[in-house]
């Protein structure tokens, strides 16, 4: 069936089966393999997007659900100001070991930061938890948010 | 360890950026047309351009461990040019021409330390001896910087850019004589330089294995028999093939391959979700009675058989143990175990293949080790090594899992069934976790006696590890120099052997990561039974600075490094054996421990600090002492690997639950029964402190990682009087 999506501010018609994750039409149907697949259970954030605001696992949200919303992605994410933000910190900090967690943990970070401007410890790991960093760069993680937040300098 | 050279091809037979190979002739007619502004190859490594930017090519495999930025790092260096001249570019795998490309065992600086700074330091010498040459000046006369030659006596310069065509038809000089900078002028190791791919990874920029896409490119989702080694009996494919977008079903044959048991069926598709929705309507039938009786229970079982009787085979003996055990004052004996574990990379396996017309075979893999993918592909296929190009991606995480290359083997045959259309094979969640190359099990009976005065004057260990005919398989040894069997009179370590149909492998800090755990957790009982900790333990033990031989050839084992690392460590972290923290809320209990480890040719010792409330284990704080040698080439991303290591070995400690095996089959399906550690897991702190020695610097992608496991063990007991003999420690 086609189904109109809006990513990153575009408009696309996406000839898909309703049930298709989006995290496979975005790597598969929209050429934008940014958004990474993981677990494809909900289970490790990899595949984090920005639906109307709200990050979600991509890999567990059919494409037909999506149909008429906003999506952001990591290929999009620096138009948001904050995701430019956070974007940014991550440069500085030289967050990534892989990186192929990433995508994921920028984009939950960014709706994380979009809903709580000065995110307490708690917030941050209430925000975050749910994405898995493989290569354990939760320290520069949490620098990170906590930079973009505007709370810390280094 | 002998460092590798790098063969006279590195330099005779350089690419160019359209990937063509030049002969040394052609490089000299190329040298001698007009000048262009094109690109000048001074050899394997080193790219011209005409900005005087310089393209370096990194030869390794890039996994998170910083590869990518450390070789280039010790090219530029001895090239003398400025950081922001360098432009970094993946090469292929091609081992005549590069040397040795292997991200594993932490080999990239030991191995790469000379190598790569002689092809800067030679390249640097052929734009020299050309500015020498075009000056008619002595080449001594003249220095280098920021890439351009000086002459400082005739007051003129060049940049590398307008004598690079010139240089390319200088002689190469002989590298094992070409002059090296003194470490004093070093201007870029040392230096903090950061990820190269990390702007790509911001953007969501096309990058690893499993974002390759290629024009016609095809899907192929994986049906592995449940259990490993058992074989196809029986497959209705027609529902499967029916789906619409499915393109076929290949059968992948079994076989003795060299990276492990390869039954399968591969559903291919133009979707990988269509593909991967398409197994469902496979019926298969698969013989696995000859795998059926391997499960978790048996292993246990079996090993309890074992431990109390003699060993199968002895690993090391020296005096008499038993003689020794019988005349002590003090005899302790405590078994430990550990479980298996799968790697469980982000980024699932996968690898893109295409058959070419011509029956050659291209690569697009996300391997650790493309030389041997190149080989068990070639037994595998029949088909010749030179037959094949690999094309190195960035890789979402290693851990050893990508040494194995299993999914080249998988792709090459889905490839050879579909001949001209590249395969895009990729393992779900469930495939990854149920056919990896498994961190084995191990049990361990320690028994140890100490005299009146508190030496320890007797040491012995049952290993019950996997294996046959007195051999472990892979990953599953016991060295016969392990600590610290080397230095007590009287030892003897045996093993005995388990059967398993489970495919193992190296996981980080492969062995160590166990036996760091199981060897200084024992000591840490042993110091208590001596009635003193455990760095004071093992700076009695250590003796005088010495260096003792190890089962590895060419690596020994220095105990003035292990000793400056353990002080260095106590006095980072205060150390007098109590936390350093203030006592707790009332059902909280805190505790502090302390673990040496040496791997990979990298000396640790780690403090640990632990809270334990209603059972949870909270790590407060993690001390790291490491000598890595003289230098440091990339502290942040020095910084980062110990951090992700000690992270890791928290992990192992506290979250990683066994993989379990019942009739042969692994049980874990996905992150519900095989968590891996997420934020809340992460220490409050932690501090990190080089200790710098007169060796050449080695690796660090491993050597963080082992220590902290028994620091966190011994931490706990400290605060619950609770020793927990296995892994992951659990309060229960
Ligand atoms: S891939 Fe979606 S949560 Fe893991
Ligand atoms: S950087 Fe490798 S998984 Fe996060």
């Amino acid at each position: 069936m086609a189904i109109p999506i809006t990513v990153n501010r575009k408009k696309r018609m996406v000839e898909a089966e309703g049930d298709k994750p989006l995290l496979w039409v975005l790597r598969e149907d929209l050429d934008m393999p940014g958004t990474k697949f993981g677990c494809g259970a909900g289970l490790c954030g990899a595949c984090t997007v920005i639906l109307d605001g709200v990050a979600v696992r991509s890999c567990q949200t059919p494409i037909a659900d999506a149909a008429g919303k906003q999506i952001t992605t990591i290929e999009g994410v620096s138009a948001l100001p904050v995701g430019k933000k956070v974007v940014e910190a991550w440069l500085d900090i030289d967050v990534p070991q892989c990186g192929y967690c990433q995508a994921g943990q920028i984009m939950s970070a960014t709706a994380l930061l979009t809903q709580t401007p000065k995110p307490s410890a708690d917030d941050i790991l209430g925000g975050m938890n749910g994405n898995i960093c493989r290569c354990a760069t939760y320290v520069r993680i949490e620098k990170a948010i906590r930079k973009a937040a505007g709370l810390e300098q280094a | 360890m002998n460092a590798p050279t790098l063969s006279r091809r590195s330099f005779i037979a350089a690419s160019l950026a359209g990937g063509a190979t030049l002969t040394f002739e052609a490089q000299l007619a190329f040298a001698a047309s007009p000048m262009l502004p094109e690109p000048v190859t001074l050899n394997a490594f080193i790219r011209v351009m005409a900005d005087n930017s310089v393209v370096i090519g990194a030869k390794n495999p890039e996994i998170g461990q910083g590869v990518k930025v450390m070789l280039p790092m010790l090219i530029a260096e001895e090239l003398d040019i400025s950081w922001e001249q360098v432009r970094i570019e993946q090469t292929d795998a091609d081992q005549a021409k590069y040397g040795p490309q292997v991200a594993g065992g932490s080999t990239a600086t030991p191995m790469n330390w000379l190598p790569m700074r002689q092809a800067g330091a030679a390249a640097r010498a052929m734009l020299v001896a050309a500015a020498a040459r075009q000056w008619g000046v002595d080449a001594a006369t003249l220095s280098t910087e920021a890439g351009r030659v000086l002459d400082k006596a005739g007051g003129r310069s060049a940049t590398y850019a307008a004598l690079a065509r010139a240089a390319a038809a200088e002689t190469a000089p002989d590298l094992a004589k070409v002059p090296l900078k003194d470490p004093a002028a070093f201007r870029i190791i040392g230096q903090s330089k950061k990820g190269v791919d990390v702007p790509k990874i911001v953007s969501g920029q096309p990058l690893f294995g499993i974002d390759t896409r290629l024009p016609g490119m095809v899907h192929a989702a994986l049906v592995k028999c449940p259990a490993i080694g058992g074989t196809l009996a029986k497959v209705d494919d027609a529902a499967a093939r029916a789906v619409p977008g499915v393109i076929a079903v290949v059968p992948i044959s079994s076989g003795q391959c060299p990276a492990g048991k390869m039954d399968a069926l591969a559903v291919v598709a133009n979707s990988w979700w269509t593909a991967h929705k398409a197994r469902e309507k496979l019926s298969v039938e698969w013989d696995t009675a000859a795998q059926d009786g391997f499960s978790t229970e048996g292993y246990a079982r079996a090993a309890a058989d074992l431990l109390p009787k003699a060993p199968a085979a002895t690993i090391f003996k020296a005096g008499d143990a038993d003689a020794a055990l019988a005349g002590a004052a003090k005899v302790i004996t405590a078994d430990y175990s550990y479980p298996f574990l799968a790697h469980a990379t982000l980024e699932p396996q996968n690898c893109t293949a295409l058959w070419h017309a011509d029956g050659k075979l291209e690569f697009w893999a996300p391997t650790q080790n493309p030389g041997n993918g190149r080989k068990d592909v070639a037994a595998m296929l029949g088909i010749a090594p030179e037959a094949m190009t690999i094309h190195m991606t960035r890789i979402g995480g290693g851990f050893g899992r990508r040494l194995m290359n299993d999914y080249m083997v998988l792709a090459a045959q889905v490839a050879k069934a579909l001949p001209g259309k590249p395969v895009k094979l990729l393992f779900d969640r469930t495939d990854d976790l149920r056919n990896d190359y498994y961190r084995p099990a191990g049990w361990h009976r320690f028994t140890a006696g100490l005299d009146a005065q508190g030496q320890v004057v007797a040491f012995k260990d049952h290993f019950i590890t996997f294996g046959a005919d007195g051999k472990a398989i892979r990953a599953a040894e016991l060295s016969s120099t392990e600590y610290p069997a080397p230095v007590l009179p009287n030892v003897h370590m045996g093993q005995s052997f388990l059967a398993t149909n489970l495919t193992t492998g190296w996981l980080r800090a492969p062995s160590s990561n166990a036996l760091a755990f199981v060897f200084q957790s024992f000591m840490d009982e042993l110091a208590e039974a001596a009635g003193t900790d455990l760095p004071e333990l093992m700076r009695r033990t250590l003796g005088p600075a010495r260096e003792l031989p190890t089962e590895r050839q060419g690596l020994v084992f220095h105990t003035g490094r292990a000793r400056a690392v353990i002080d260095a460590v106590t006095k980072l972290a205060g150390w007098t054996g109590k936390p350093s923290t203030t006592p707790g809320k009332a059902n909280e209990s805190k505790g502090r421990g302390f673990g040496f480890y040496f791997s990979h040719r990298g000396y640790f010792a780690e403090v640990a600090d632990v809270t334990v409330a209603d059972g949870a284990v909270k790590v407060d704080k993690v001390w790291i002492a490491g000598d890595i040698g003289s230098q440091i080439i990339n502290p942040i991303n020095a910084e980062h690997q110990s951090q992700g290591a000690a992270i890791e070995g928290l992990a192992q400690a506290l979250v990683l639950q066994p993989i379990v095996q019942e009739q042969g089959r692994v049980t874990a399906e996905n992150f519900g029964e095989f968590p891996l550690l997420r934020m809340d897991g992460k220490p409050g702190e932690i501090a990190l402190e080089w200790v710098k020695s007169d060796f050449p610097p080695t690796g660090l992608g491993e050597p963080a990682l082992p220590p902290v496991i028994p620091a966190v063990a011994n931490a706990i007991y400290r605060a619950t009087g609770k020793r927990l003999r296995s892994l992951p420690l659990n309060l229960g």
